[in-house]
């Protein structure tokens, strides 16, 4: 169990509390509230469960699992959001055969949310990206990626914000340097920018126009790289304020719980990361109240 | 209910209401797992459903056999060339110098592809397109570079450094017992380092990938927009038998 300072407009909510003092009883529905977070990474085309003679995951994953458990969970808080942090493409013939319209269309079908683009998304071409589209009923979000001069132009979005349950949740997404990891002919004008700016602009935004309550990044950087100059999540996570969860990629990286990071303000926050192929889903539950109970301030968490 | 009376009704409803829309949500506690997807699961039947004829279809594409294999073919039987090194090279100097000649009127002088991107022994049996797709499971092109002397000497010092054999077509080298240069020749004549070769190569070799720098030093590129799994599976497609070995593109002599 860990402790992270207290920040927030504790004083404003207060005086708003007094005020409202004499009828507790009509605030109470908004008391309490719990938003659950879902999220898978680099599943890379793996839509079905691996052989039960497989080496490494025998009988592990599989996509239509993986709906009954998001069922379950949607079932059991309906206040679940579900988020996907890139390389959807590549890696079994579904992807070679029908270019990702598969993986696409069983993703809408399981609601996902939005999720960010991956190095492997390109393998089709900005072209082959974009004719998958019509299956995507989720946002692709990146904020660190122009594509002004692409296919994909107004296909893409910075971030979104959902209201769930009375909790605003803003979310943005991070690309790669594709230089040096796809070819120019995929990638096209796709322009890269640095990816730790971007974030400090868009916690920013989330934060202080937005108003959200909950800031998610979707990355799609790389859990950790020894290289100084080379961005990764845990970098990104020391070097921002405002973000409560980075949900990371790229990096096949199994992490048995998420990773506990203090921000650039010494504030505890989470980057986590779920391996790859479908083999694991991600859960991460935030529990708000209104600020009303007593002095007692921090935030607890339990990975 | 009196002007009075209702002015205070509006003014606490008002009151509450702000009280609760402006009461800040604040985030109390954090918990975080990870969930292992496996058979505790059961499918959902309508996702299934979708699934059932893409999987069958591919099925049906990978597993018609193309050709049969008597013996396995492994990238790690031999030192400095390979049998599954060889076939792959060979193939793409097969299929793809048609492509190339037909754009440029010139022929592939030789072929270098890397040793890593063998993905997987070829098992003796039934050949398929599962079997192209399990040597090849990437979407690697095949590219043709044109180099000059100094970069082919740069590739051959590569491939006699290197630990493993990487797959090369149309070239010849000889090393003594110390791995000293003894000859390099190219379709069958001694190497000139004036002149300049064609070398058909991946996308992913001249693109930086295996540390192959000296590709980087390419004088004119030209794609083939050929994959180099569909040219295994093109390969596949005309021949009944298929067998490799390992011979003299790449030995040592004493």
């Amino acid at each position: 169990m860990e402790r992270r300072k207290f920040i927030s407009g504790t004083a404003a909510s207060a005086t708003f509390i007094s005020i409202g003092g004499l009828s507790l009883n009509s605030c109470q529905d908004s008391a309490n509230k719990h938003v659950t977070i879902l999220h898978t990474n680099d599943v890379h085309s793996h839509i079905d469960p691996f052989p039960t003679d497989h080496s490494s995951y025998p009988n592990m994953g599989g996509l239509a699992r993986r709906a009954t458990l998001v069922d379950q969970i949607r079932k059991e808080n309906p206040n679940t959001l579900l988020f996907d942090a890139g390389d959807i493409f590549q890696g079994t013939p579904y992807f070679n055969f029908y270019g990702g319209e598969l993986e696409f269309k069983l993703m809408s079908m399981l609601k996902y949310d939005a999720a960010t683009i991956g190095n492997h998304d390109f393998d089709n071409g900005i072209n082959g990206l974009y004719a998958q589209l019509p299956y995507a009923s989720f946002d692709f979000l990146s904020a660190n990626y122009d594509f002004g001069n692409t296919l994909m132009d107004s296909h893409v979005r910075p971030y979104k914000t959902y209201m769930v349950d009375g909790i605003k949740i803003g979310v943005f997404g991070l690309g790669i340097e594709l230089a040096g990891l796809v070819t120019k002919k995929l990638y096209q004008e796709t322009v890269y920018l640095d990816p730790i700016e971007i974030a400090q602009d868009m916690s920013r935004t989330l934060k202080e126009e937005e108003k959200c309550n909950l800031i998610i990044c979707l990355s799609h950087l790389g859990y950790q790289y020894q290289n100084p100059q080379k961005p990764d999540d845990l970098k990104l996570a020391a070097r921002t304020e405002n973000i409560d969860l980075i949900i990371g990629g790229h990096t096949h990286t199994f992490l048995d719980r998420p990773t506990i990071v203090n921000n650039r303000k010494n504030q505890q926050m989470l980057v986590n990361q779920v391996g790859c192929f479908g083999i694991n889903l991600g859960r991460i539950d935030f529990y708000f109240d209104d600020g009303k109970q007593n002095g007692a301030e921090g935030v607890s968490i339990k990975v | 209910m009196d002007l009075k009376n209702k002015h205070f009704v509006i003014i606490t409803t008002l009151m509450f209401s702000l009280g609760c829309k402006e009461s800040v949500p604040i985030l109390r506690n954090i918990e975080g797992q990870r969930i292992q997807i496996n058979y505790t699961s059961s499918p959902k039947d309508s996702i299934e459903n979708i699934i059932a004829p893409f999987r069958n279809r591919i099925n049906q594409v990978l597993d018609s056999v193309l050709a049969y294999a008597p013996i396995a073919i492994s990238k790690t039987d031999g030192t400095l060339n390979s049998p599954a090194g060889n076939l792959m090279a060979d193939i793409v100097m097969q299929e793809v110098n048609p492509v190339f000649k037909a754009r440029t009127g010139k022929n592939i002088d030789f072929v270098l592809l890397n040793h890593g991107s063998i993905r997987s022994i070829i098992s003796a049996g039934n050949i398929s397109e599962r079997t192209a797709y399990e040597i090849m499971p990437f979407e690697n092109s095949v590219v043709i570079a044109e180099l000059d002397g100094k970069a082919i000497r740069a590739m051959v010092s590569f491939l006699i450094k290197s630990s493993v054999p990487h797959p090369i077509a149309g070239i010849q080298i000889i090393v003594d017992k110390n791995k000293s240069l003894q000859a390099v020749n190219i379709q069958g004549k001694p190497f000139d380092e004036n002149k300049t070769y064609y070398v058909a190569t991946s996308d992913y070799l001249i693109t930086g990938g295996d540390k192959m720098d000296f590709l980087k030093e390419h004088i004119s590129l030209t794609d083939s927009d050929y994959l180099i799994r569909n040219a295994l599976i093109d390969y596949f497609k005309k021949i009944d038998t298929l067998t490799a070995a390992t011979d003299n593109r790449f030995i040592q002599i004493n």
